[in-house]
């Protein structure tokens, strides 16, 4: 280590694995127990939404939720900005 | 009635042999009859980390395809009488282990009046894995404070709240504790690693031991001697904490801040 690295002050690479991972697993804590079909359906869907508007991979959150006895599949997408901002 | 502790944690290379060897014999010398089981098919390994490859004569495979007794496979460990070692068998064959059998060699353990048989996991979420875990009452997952091997722990701790016996059965559950290795106070305090803290938060556990970062974990698998007996080292003492708190006792962390600081990290605020 360089004399001058004393001085640079960088981002705390723990605190970007920390969140990282908080994202990640929460993500994959909400699929879990839920039918494998889920990735598959998001990768076509992904695929559909794509013909029509160039998204990202992770612009796309599918959620399953139970509710009360019945299940509700949730499905969003954050369409990019241009030409002017749309809700999902 | 034994109780039964698998030792897991999906990424390979974090430590569960030197874990379960450590918790084996740490239980051992508390004077509890201990049985440790290599479930890692066709890459044994707690056998040398144990010190006893040169006397494998029969493995967990022998057992239960009744190729001889259990008593004869069970290695006797030269430093603690009350413990066992049942080793890995060579095989390639992935369908050697058989939930079948693996439930027969508990059961027998259990009425040979061992109190605890450490179940030593293979790296992955396969066969090996499964087993190793399915029959345990507790789990010790371990975990190095590193992206990926949080987020497979994550995924154990779903196959454990899942896919085990007690899971299927309803009503009670795996009861599960964090084990971290490889942990290095001055990095945490650089902010270059995550803290026990952090992991704890993301994976929601309470945590049994926090191993430091040594030297000493490799000159005493190099030695075949479970680290733990390794009397004067800090990771020996780490573990002996962990044992005991596995045996419900209190103790707080130790070895997870640092020592003192350098006047560099002082001036410049680390």
């Amino acid at each position: 280590m360089g004399l001058l690295d004393l001085f640079r002050r960088s981002t705390p690479s723990a605190s970007v694995a920390k969140e990282r991972l908080r994202i990640i697993v929460a993500q994959e804590r909400s699929q879990r127990g839920g039918p494998d079909y889920l990735p598959l359906l998001r990768r076509e869907l992904l695929e559909v939404i794509r013909k029509y508007v160039n998204v990202d991979p992770d612009a796309i959150q599918i959620n399953l939720e139970r509710e009360e006895g019945q299940e509700v599949l949730e499905f969003s997408v954050a369409l990019p900005e241009k030409p002017r901002p749309q809700g999902a | 009635m034994s109780e039964i502790i698998v030792v897991t944690s999906g990424k390979g290379g974090v430590g569960k042999t030197t874990t379960s060897a450590s918790l084996a014999c740490g239980l051992a010398r508390k004077g509890k009859k201990v049985a440790v089981i290599d479930f890692d098919i066709g890459l044994r390994n707690l056998d040398l980390v144990m010190g006893c490859e040169r006397r494998v004569v029969y493995d967990f495979v022998n057992v239960i395809q009744g190729d001889c007794t259990l008593k004869q496979a069970l290695i006797r460990d030269k430093r603690l009488e009350n413990l066992s070692v049942l080793a890995a068998s060579q095989t390639r064959d992935k369908d050697a282990l058989t939930s079948e059998g693996v439930k027969k060699v508990l059961d027998e353990l259990a009425a040979d009046g061992f109190d605890y048989v450490i179940c030593d996991s293979p790296a992955g979420i396969e066969k090996g894995a499964h087993l190793a875990m399915y029959y345990a009452d507790r789990a010790v997952v371990v975990v190095n404070p590193e992206v990926s091997s949080v987020r497979d722990s994550d995924r154990i701790l779903g196959l454990l709240a899942s896919k085990t016996a007690k899971a299927e059965a309803g009503g009670s559950r795996v009861q599960e504790h964090l084990l971290l290795t490889r942990y290095s106070p001055r990095r945490v305090a650089a902010g270059e690693m995550m803290s026990v803290e952090d992991v704890k938060e993301i994976l929601g556990l309470d945590v049994i031991g926090v191993i430091p970062e040594s030297p000493d974990v490799l000159s005493a698998s190099n030695a075949g001697t479970p680290v733990i007996l390794n009397d004067g080292s800090d990771v020996a003492a780490a573990y002996e904490d962990a044992v005991s708190r596995l045996l419900g006792e209190q103790r707080p962390l130790r070895f997870v801040t640092e020592p003192r600081k350098g006047f560099f990290a002082r001036m410049f605020g680390g």
